[in-house]
C-alpha cells in the first residue's frame, strides 16, 4: 500500500511537473549549449526571459544569453543579422508584423513539426487571432507568441466618478474628459496633473497611437475592409477628411497632456498614469497590470479599461469624406458609434533562427516552448514588468490569476472584458504586416506625425507627407507584390 | 640590390666593390622614395579614398534584401532627388515659403554683394580665368544657399537638416569665438585666480558629449531638473522647450557653446600670451586705453590664429550629431536634426543610399564652406600678417 502510494506521488509530481517542461526536452539534455535571444531594451519583455533563462536552464542545461537593442533598432538588427549571415543570434523575439520580411528571404525556422508535436504548449489554448496573425505566415507557424496585444483606454474610475463623467465611447467624449479634469489635482500631491497622457515621442510607439484614434474613423465594414491601404489600388487611406478628423484629435490630446508630452515614450505615460498624474491614457494591456503594482502604483483598483473609443463619422471612400454612421455605412455600429479596435504590434513573439545549429534550434524551441507554457505564462502575464499580457483562453477565463495578483474581482473583469471586446470585434483594424511595413510605419508614418505634432508641419502637408512616402515605397517594392500581401493579411482567419 | 663580381685569372688583388655606386644607387634612391611613401599613401587609399568611393557607389544604389542575402541595385542619381526634389525634400531643405517683403531686401543685399564680389573680380586681371570661374561658382552657390534659407526662415517656412547644421555652424562658431576672446583676454590678464579659471574654462572640453547632451537634458527639464523649484517659482513649470523647435535648437546650441568654446578660448590664450611685451609696451607709452589696445593692437596680430581656429572649429561643427541625437532625440520633430543626425537616421532604417547622399551631401556642403573660408578669409588675412 504504502509502496502504491510511493509510486502515485511519484507519478503525481511527473504529472505536475510536465507542463513545465516542453515535450522535446529532458532534463540536462541541453548541457553545454548557449541560446543567444536578441529582444529590445526593457525591462518589459527582456525581464521575464531574463528572469526565466536561468530557470530553463537548471531544467535542461542550456544557457540563455538575453541581448537587448533599443526598439528603434531592433527590427534592423535581426535583419542585418540573418542577412549578413552574422547569425549571432539564435532567437529573435520581436514584433510579429516584421515577419513577412524575416520569413520570406528564408531566414526563421518553420516552427510547424514542432507545434504540432508539443502537447506542454497547448497551442490551442492560445487565442485564434494570436495564432493567426502573430504566429502563423503563409499557412505555416514562425513564431510562439509570448504576449497579447490590443490597445485600450484607460481612466481613472474615482476621477470620473467625482466629476459625474462616464468613460469615453467616442474620441469627442475623450476629449471632453480630458478637458474636464486636466489640471486638476488627481493624486493629491498639491499640484495641477493632466487629462490625458499619450506616448507621443518620435522613433517610439506614437504612430500606433495615432492609429488607435484613426482606425476608428477609416474602417468600418469589417476586418477585411483594411484602414492602411484600399484593397484594390493599394492608394493610401490617408489623403482624405477622416484621417485629417483623426489627426486633429490626436494633436488636440495634446492641449490636455503633460508638456514635454512629445518626449513621452509608454514607460513614461504609464509612469505618469500609475503615479496618479493622468485621467486618460491610451495603452496596450500593460497599464491593467502595473496598476496593481504595490511598489509603483498609487491607482490600484482605480482604473477602469475600455474598447479604444469609436465614432459616429465615418470614411466614404468613393468620396473622401465623412459621412454619418448608418446600417450600412457602419453595419458593426453600436448605438451608432462605430468602434475599430486596433491589433496594435500584435503581441510579442519568438522566432527561431534558421541558421542556428540544429541543437540549438532545439534548445532554443524548447526555452520558446518553456515560456509560452499556461505554468509560466499565466503567472507573466500578471506581473505588470514583464509587458506581457493575456493572449491564452485561460487567462481570460481564470479570473482568479488575476485576483491572486492583486487585481479586485470587479478590476480583473473590467480590464479582460476589455481585451475581449477588442479581440471579438468583427471590426477589429489589423496592425500592417506586408513587407517594408517598418519603413511605412516606423520611418514615413512616425516622422510625419512627429512633424505634426512639433508644429513644423500642418495636417495637409502631414497627410501628403505619409500619402507621397507610402506611395514611393509601394511603387519600389511593386504595387502588386505589395496589394497581393495586404489583401492575404486581411483575410486571416479569425 | 646587392652584386658580387666574380673574378679570375691574376688581376690586381683589390677590394671588391659589393655595390654598384653609379646607376644602381640612384635606382635604388627612386625605389626607396616610393617604398618609404607606400605605407602612407596604401593607408589613405585603403581608410580615405576607398571608403570615400564606396559611399559614393552606395549613394547611387538602394539596399534590397532578398533571400539568402542583399544586393544593391544601382540606382543612378535617385537618392539625391529624393533629397532635393521627393519625399525627403522636406526633411532635408524643409518648407520653402514664398519670401515676405523684409527677407526680399535681405535676399536683395545679400545678392548685390555677390554681384560686386563677382564683378570686382572681373576688373581684376590677376585672378585668371580660373578664379573667376571660382569666384562665379561660389557666388552661385552662395546665393542659392541664401536663398533657400531664407525661405525656409521666413514666416511660413521652417528649416530643414542642411539649415539647421548651417544654423549650428554659424550661430555656433561665432558666439564660441567671441565667448573664448572674452575669456582668454580676461585670463591673460594679471588676475586674481586667473590659474584656477583657466583650468575651470577648460573642463567642458574634457567632457564626452554624450555626457553634456544628458547634463543639459537634464538642466533644461523645467519639470524635474535641479531647476525645477525656480521654473515653478516663475510658473514655467508647465512649459517645454521641447514643444518649441527653436526653444530646441537654442537648447542644443548652447550645449554646443559650452563645450566647445574652451577649445577656441585655449588656443586664443596661447596667441593672446605670445604677444610680444615690446609691442604692447609701445602701446602703452603711446598711451593707448586697454580697449584701443585689445581693437588696435592685440586682435589684429592674433587674426591668423583667429582664422585658422575658426576654420578647424567650421570643419568640426558641421559633423555634430551627439548633442541633437541624445539631447532632443532630433526633436521635436525633425527640428534639431543635424545633417549628420539626418544620415544616421536613414542609416538606422536601413534606406543606406539615401544615407550615403545626405552624407555626400555633408560633404560638398563642408568641402564648399572650408575652400571659400581659405581663399576669402584665411589666406588673406594670413597674407596681411
Amino acid at each position: 500500500m504504502r509502496r502504491s502510494l510511493g509510486i502515485f506521488l511519484a507519478l503525481l509530481i511527473a504529472a505536475a511537473l510536465l507542463p513545465v517542461l516542453p515535450v522535446t526536452a529532458a532534463p540536462g539534455q541541453f548541457a553545454g549549449v548557449t541560446v543567444n535571444v536578441l529582444t529590445f531594451t526593457g525591462p518589459q519583455i527582456a525581464e521575464p526571459l531574463q528572469r526565466r533563462g536561468p530557470a530553463f536552464g537548471r531544467l535542461t542545461g542550456a544557457k540563455i544569453n538575453v541581448v537587448t537593442v533599443p526598439f528603434s533598432d531592433l527590427y534592423q538588427k535581426i535583419l542585418t543579422d540573418m542577412a549578413t549571415g552574422t547569425n549571432s543570434f539564435h532567437v529573435f523575439v520581436f514584433a510579429p508584423q516584421w515577419m513577412a520580411d524575416y520569413v520570406t528571404p528564408g531566414y526563421l525556422e518553420d516552427l510547424t513539426p514542432r507545434v504540432n508535436a508539443d502537447t506542454a504548449l497547448q497551442w490551442n489554448d492560445i487565442g485564434t487571432f494570436f495564432r493567426d496573425f502573430s504566429a502563423t505566415y503563409g499557412g505555416r507557424i514562425y513564431t510562439i507568441p509570448l504576449d497579447g496585444d490590443f490597445q485600450m483606454v484607460y481612466y481613472r474610475t474615482d476621477v470620473l466618478q467625482r466629476q459625474g463623467l462616464q468613460p469615453p465611447r467616442t474620441w469627442e467624449d475623450y476629449l471632453r474628459i480630458a478637458a474636464a479634469t486636466h489640471k486638476k489635482d488627481l493624486n493629491g500631491d498639491g499640484r495641477a496633473d493632466f487629462g490625458s497622457c499619450i506616448a507621443k515621442k518620435r522613433n517610439a510607439q506614437s504612430y500606433w497611437m495615432v492609429w488607435s484614434v484613426a482606425g476608428n474613423f477609416l474602417q468600418a465594414k469589417g476586418t477585411s475592409e483594411g484602414s492602411f491601404f484600399d484593397v484594390d489600388s493599394m492608394k493610401p487611406l490617408v489623403n482624405n477628411d477622416a484621417f485629417a478628423e483623426a489627426l486633429r484629435i490626436y494633436v488636440e490630446t495634446g492641449k490636455y497632456g503633460p508638456p514635454d508630452e512629445l518626449n513621452w515614450d509608454v514607460g513614461d505615460s504609464r509612469g505618469g498614469f500609475t503615479s496618479g498624474r493622468c485621467a486618460l491614457t491610451l495603452d496596450w494591456g500593460d497599464i491593467g497590470t502595473l496598476a496593481i503594482d504595490p511598489k509603483t502604483s498609487k491607482v490600484k483598483n482605480k482604473v477602469g479599461a475600455v474598447i479604444i473609443p469609436g465614432t459616429r463619422r465615418v470614411l466614404d471612400r468613393k468620396t473622401g469624406k465623412l459621412v454619418a454612421c448608418s446600417s450600412s455605412t457602419c453595419p458593426h455600429a453600436v448605438g451608432g458609434i462605430n468602434h475599430s479596435p486596433f491589433a496594435a504590434f500584435g503581441g510579442w513573439s519568438g522566432g527561431i533562427n534558421k541558421a542556428a545549429p540544429a541543437k540549438v534550434k532545439e534548445a532554443a524551441y524548447a526555452f520558446l516552448s518553456y515560456m509560452s507554457q499556461p505554468a509560466q505564462a499565466n503567472a507573466d502575464v500578471t506581473i505588470g514588468i514583464t509587458g506581457f499580457n493575456p493572449y491564452r483562453v485561460s487567462q481570460f477565463r481564470n479570473t482568479a490569476l488575476w485576483v491572486k495578483a492583486g487585481m479586485s474581482q470587479a478590476a480583473a473583469r473590467n480590464y479582460l472584458g476589455a481585451i475581449e471586446a477588442s479581440l471579438r470585434s468583427p471590426n477589429m483594424v489589423l496592425d500592417l504586416r506586408i513587407p517594408q511595413n517598418q519603413r511605412y510605419e516606423q520611418v514615413v508614418l512616425d516622422t510625419a506625425i512627429a512633424k505634426l505634432l512639433a508644429k513644423e508641419i500642418n495636417i495637409q502637408q502631414a497627410m501628403k507627407e505619409i500619402f507621397d512616402g507610402w506611395e514611393a515605397i509601394t511603387n519600389e517594392l511593386g504595387r502588386d507584390k505589395q496589394l497581393a500581401a495586404y489583401r492575404a493579411t486581411l483575410g486571416v482567419k479569425r | 640590390m646587392l652584386k658580387v663580381r666574380a673574378r679570375s685569372g691574376a688581376g690586381p688583388v683589390g677590394p671588391v666593390p659589393l655595390l654598384r655606386v653609379g646607376g644602381a644607387g640612384t635606382w635604388m634612391e627612386r625605389q626607396a622614395r616610393s617604398l618609404f611613401l607606400m605605407p602612407a599613401v596604401a593607408m589613405l587609399v585603403a581608410l580615405s579614398i576607398f571608403p570615400l568611393c564606396v559611399s559614393l557607389y552606395l549613394s547611387l544604389t538602394r539596399l534590397q534584401f532578398v533571400p539568402g542575402g542583399f544586393r544593391l541595385p544601382f540606382v543612378g542619381l535617385a537618392n539625391y532627388r529624393k533629397l532635393i526634389f521627393g519625399i525627403e525634400r522636406v526633411h532635408f531643405l524643409g518648407v520653402l515659403a514664398a519670401l515676405s517683403p523684409l527677407f526680399w531686401l535681405l535676399f536683395a543685399v545679400v545678392a548685390t554683394g555677390l554681384l560686386v564680389f563677382v564683378i570686382r573680380s572681373l576688373r581684376a586681371p590677376e585672378s585668371g580665368a580660373r578664379g573667376l570661374a571660382g569666384r562665379v561658382f561660389f557666388a552661385a552657390v552662395a546665393g542659392l544657399l541664401v536663398w533657400l534659407l531664407l525661405r525656409a526662415l521666413t514666416p511660413g517656412g521652417r528649416p530643414g537638416s542642411l539649415f539647421v547644421t548651417l544654423i549650428y555652424v554659424i550661430v555656433g562658431i561665432a558666439v564660441q569665438y567671441w565667448l573664448g576672446l572674452a575669456l582668454a583676454f580676461l585670463a591673460s590678464q594679471d588676475l586674481a585666480g586667473r590659474r584656477f579659471f583657466r583650468v575651470v574654462f577648460l573642463l567642458p572640453m574634457m567632457i564626452t558629449p554624450v555626457g553634456i547632451a544628458y547634463t543639459f537634458r537634464i538642466l533644461f527639464d523645467l519639470g524635474k531638473g535641479p531647476f525645477a523649484p525656480l521654473w515653478q517659482a516663475l510658473g514655467l513649470a508647465e512649459v517645454s522647450w521641447v514643444n518649441f523647435p527653436w526653444g530646441a535648437r537654442a537648447a542644443v546650441m548652447i550645449g554646443d557653446i559650452w563645450q566647445w568654446t574652451p577649445f577656441m578660448f585655449i588656443v586664443l590664450l596661447a596667441a593672446l600670451e605670445s604677444l610680444p611685451a615690446e609691442l604692447l609696451e609701445a602701446a602703452q607709452v603711446d598711451g593707448a586705453s586697454r580697449w584701443q589696445m585689445f581693437w588696435k593692437v592685440m586682435w589684429p596680430q592674433i587674426l591668423p590664429v583667429s582664422s585658422t581656429v575658426i576654420l578647424i572649429r567650421l570643419i568640426e561643427a558641421f559633423k555634430i550629431i551627439d548633442l541633437p541625437n541624445v539631447l532632443t532625440n532630433g526633436g521635436p520633430g525633425t527640428a534639431t536634426e543635424s545633417l549628420t543626425l539626418h544620415a544616421f537616421m536613414a542609416w538606422r532604417t536601413l534606406d543606406i543610399g539615401g544615407s550615403a547622399a545626405v552624407a555626400y551631401m555633408l560633404m560638398f556642403l563642408v568641402t564648399f564652406s572650408a575652400t571659400a573660408y581659405i581663399s576669402f578669409v584665411h589666406r588673406r588675412v594670413a597674407e596681411a600678417a
